[in-house]
Order: C-alpha cells, then structure tokens, then sequence
C-alpha cells in the first residue's frame, strides 16, 4: 500500500466510480434531501462521517466473521454494525455537540438505512481492501456523495424557477436532471490515474 | 449444510446483536440527555405546518423558543388563541387576550397602475424588482402581482385578485406572516381580523406624484382625517394610516376617499349620497353659523 493506491481508491471513489452517478448507491436520500444546498451539504457530510465510520466498524466486523467461519453472513452483519453505530452515534452527538446533532437532524437516522453506507462496507471486502485503504474509501465514497448531491441540489434550486413544461414539475424534471449529470459523470470514467 | 451451521451464524449474529444492544443501552443510559416534558406538550399545541412564520426553524424550534421564554406563547399564529391559551396554561402563564390578526396587502394597484414596462422573466416579485431599476410599475411602493407572496402562502390564503393585486382570503390567513416575508416591497401588514377598514395604499410620494402612477393611490388629501369623527385615521408620511384601537368600522372614510384607496370601497351610489349628505351637513352648518352671527349682531346693537 502506497500513497498512490490510496489516491486512486480517492479519485476512484470520487470521480469515476462515484456512488451516486456511477453505482447508484443512495439514490433516496439524494432524491429526498437535495432541494436545498443547505440541506444537501448537511445530508452530505452526515453520509461521509457515517460511511467514515462504517468502513472501519464493517471491517472489523468481517475480521470477526470470517475468523469464526461465517463470512456469508456480512450483509446481514453489517446490516446490524451500522444501525447501532449510526444510532451511538446520534446519542453521543445529541449529548456532546448538540449544535451538530441539530444541525444533522432528521438525516442521522435516516442513514441507517442508506444503501450507500452498506455498500461501502460490502465494496471494502469484495476489493480486499485493507483497514487504511477501507476508512479511505469510505470517506472518499461519502466525499464523492457530497459532490454529487451538492452540484444536484444547486441545480435543482435553479430548475424551481425555470419555465419548464407543467408536467414536468417538481420530481420528474428533477430526475432528468439527475440523468444528465450521471451522463456528464461519465465522462470520468476514462480517467486514468495508475 | 449442517443444521448447526444455522445454529451456529444465528448464535454468532445473535451475540452480536446482544452485544450491540447492551452497548447502545448502556449508552443511552450515559448519553441521556433530560428533555423537558412540556416540550412535546408544546409542540402539540403548535400548528405543525412548519411554516417558519414564528421566525424559528419548524416547529420544534418554535416550541424550544417558548420553552426557553424566549418567544411569547402566542408566538405560533396559525395555531391561534385557543392553542396559545393552552400553551400559557402548560407554560404555568395567564392566558393572553390577543385579537386575532390578518395578513393585509397595502394596494389596491395593479391595472389601475401606470406600467412602465412589460416584464416576461421568472414570474417572482423579487426578481421582477431586479429588472431595469424595479421600475416595473410607475408607483415605487405598488404590488407587482407577481405572486411571490402567493408561493409563499401554505394555507392557499392569498391571491392575486382580479386587477392583478394580491389580495389576502381573510377566512384563510392564519397570519403566519410568510407573506409579509417574501414581499419584497413590505406591502403585507398584520390588521384585526374583525375590522373592515383598511386603506389599500402606501404610496409615500407627495399628492401629485402619487396620483400621476396610479388611480386609486393616497394622494394624502386628508379628506378621510377629517371626516372620521373618531380620530382613527391620519395622513402619515403622504400617505393614510388607520389606527385599529380607535376605528370603529363607520366607513365614512372610505366613501369621502376622491380616490377610493380606503377599503371597504363604495359604489358609486353610495359615494353620491354621502356627499350630498355632506353637502346638506355643510349648509345646516353653514346656516347656523350665519343665524349665530346676526344673533350676535342683534344683541351687540
């Protein structure tokens, strides 16, 4: 392990494989919470500690699975490691940095439920990766998910004003939007970088 | 697969689950954070729209801020008396006897308004006062009806009105004041809901001025001061101003208004009668007046 295989699994995680617009990992939350950017940002930095912190978690959990023999069993596992971190995590915000827990708000527990977050934690073990390499990933994964949902929510707002036609208002125009910045995103995928 | 296999990942993940759940209680027990009890109770009475009116973010916020003291139990308006009666009976605090209040658009402009321009861009007030200096209309104080008030209502309470002017649905304002926020020339104002008379302008200009830009704007004649016999309207500022605590809905100002500006605005009809009533009151005045006087020059003579 190198810093440059840590600055791919970034890029990667960032740019061309990104959660969002490349896996289509988390896709409700990004639906759901992008109509603002003040918001999106909140929702993003959440989804980046939480995915932060699970990858970690996650990867001791499958240390303990796979040592007692049930590696079949992570899904489920990981299931289970991130609602209980996620709602640790909220207790221990809500008593040390109310500010932050308020500022979080409803999206703390919604993350325990978000695809994103436990799909990092199964894309960890499916690439092998180890401890650093897997809290990077994490991170970086929640980093390319707060860009993603950034540039979406800053879009959106525009799109309210816009003239578009009726039947086009509100999610529909806002999931063609969507589209066609997975479609610019691809354009990452040609991204070369070892 | 061994049946013990099973046995074995339920035990396994069953002992992690075990092991997670005394955690997060022995955390909940450490992390607890009291909550005051009046706080759902509160929050029960508020609205619960969410419509930020209040000034606090939701209605958590608002029921936090009242909590606190730091906003008046009245402080959610849609909720209205009856909720803020128990709110002050939660809080341990009298009751307060508030009237109820409206939302009120100060114009009454819109086609009877000189415009200077025809504006085709985001249909949003805001963005119609960026445009070429805001000289949408002619009037620097009129309502552009273009709606950014209506979008702003979540009760469906205000609309624009049939002469392009936002016009508030008394029945349905709850006086959140969203409206009064998102004008962008401060037209919307709290009135009583059980008073009739409200002037429909805020034209600041001098008289001439103000009439050259619209029809129905306050010229600041002073007509309406001096024919209300309760000293409940006065020219402020160019412009008339009703004061509530002494109004008592006679109307009598809105029907000597020479430019109809005063709600409830009369008919034609009824405008003829009250100025030949005028008239005759001026004549018996006049008549007396002139009776006191040769009264006066008999007796010095």
């Amino acid at each position: 392990m190198s810093v440059t295989t840590l600055l791919a699994i970034s890029l990667g995680a960032i740019l061309t494989n990104n959660f969002i617009f490349a896996q289509f990992l988390g896709i409700c939350p990004f639906l759901g919470v992008s109509k603002k950017i003040d918001t999106a940002i909140g929702m993003g930095a959440a989804v980046t500690f939480v995915m932060g912190l699970a990858s970690a978690f996650a990867y001791g959990v499958n240390k303990i699975l796979i040592a007692l023999d049930l590696g079949y069993m992570q899904t489920v596992a990981f299931i289970l490691v991130i609602a209980a971190l996620v709602q640790f995590v909220e207790m221990f915000l809500k008593k040390f940095i109310p500010t932050l827990y308020t500022a979080l708000g409803v999206y703390l527990p919604l993350i325990t439920t978000n695809c994103a977050v436990l799909g990092v934690a199964l894309l960890n073990v499916q690439n092998n990766y180890n401890f650093i390499e897997s809290v990077v990933y994490g991170i970086t994964g929640g980093l390319g998910f707060l860009l993603a949902i950034f540039l979406f929510a800053a879009v959106r707002e525009q799109t309210e004003f816009s003239e578009h036609p009726k039947a086009f208002d509100g999610f529909p125009i806002a999931l063609i939007t969507g589209g066609l910045i997975a479609l610019a995103f691809m354009g990452f995928s040609g991204l070369k970088v070892w | 697969m061994d049946f013990i296999n099973i046995l074995y990942a339920v035990g396994i993940l069953g002992a992690l689950a075990v092991v997670f759940g005394l955690v997060l209680a022995i955390a909940a027990k450490v992390f607890e954070v009291k909550v005051d009890e009046r706080l759902p109770k509160i929050q029960e009475c508020l609205a619960g729209a969410n419509c930020g009116g209040c000034g606090y973010p939701g209605c958590a916020g608002c029921a936090e801020a009242i909590l606190a003291g730091k906003a008046p139990v009245t402080a959610c308006a849609p909720a209205g008396p009856e909720n803020a009666a128990k709110i002050a009976a939660i809080m341990g605090m009298e009751a307060p006897s508030g009237e109820k209040m409206v939302a009120h658009v100060l114009c009454n402009g819109g086609t009877n308004a000189k415009k200077n321009f025809e504006y085709r861009g985001v249909t949003d007030c805001l963005a119609a006062t960026k445009v070429c200096g805001g000289n949408v209309l002619d009037c620097k104080y009129g309502c552009l009806g273009f709606g950014s008030c209506v979008a702003a209502c979540q009760f469906d309470a205000i609309h624009i009105g049939p002469n392009g002017a936002a016009v508030v649905d008394k029945e349905a304002c709850t006086n959140c004041g969203a409206c009064r926020e998102a004008c962008p020339r401060h037209l919307i104002v709290e009135v009583p809901y059980s008073k009739k008379v409200h002037v429909n302008c805020s034209n600041k200009d001098k008289g001439a001025a103000a009439a050259k830009v619209c029809a129905v704007s306050c010229i600041g004649c002073g007509m309406c001061e001096r024919t209300c016999k309760f000293d409940a309207i006065h020219v402020i500022n160019n412009v008339a101003v009703i004061d509530y605590d002494k109004c008592k809905g006679c109307t009598m100002c809105a029907k000597a208004c020479p430019k109809n500006a005063i709600e409830p605005i009369p008919t034609p009809e009824e405008k003829e009668k009250f100025k030949a009533a005028q008239k005759a009151a001026a004549e018996r005045k006049a008549a007396a007046a002139k009776a006191a006087a040769e009264a006066e020059a008999t007796k010095a003579e």
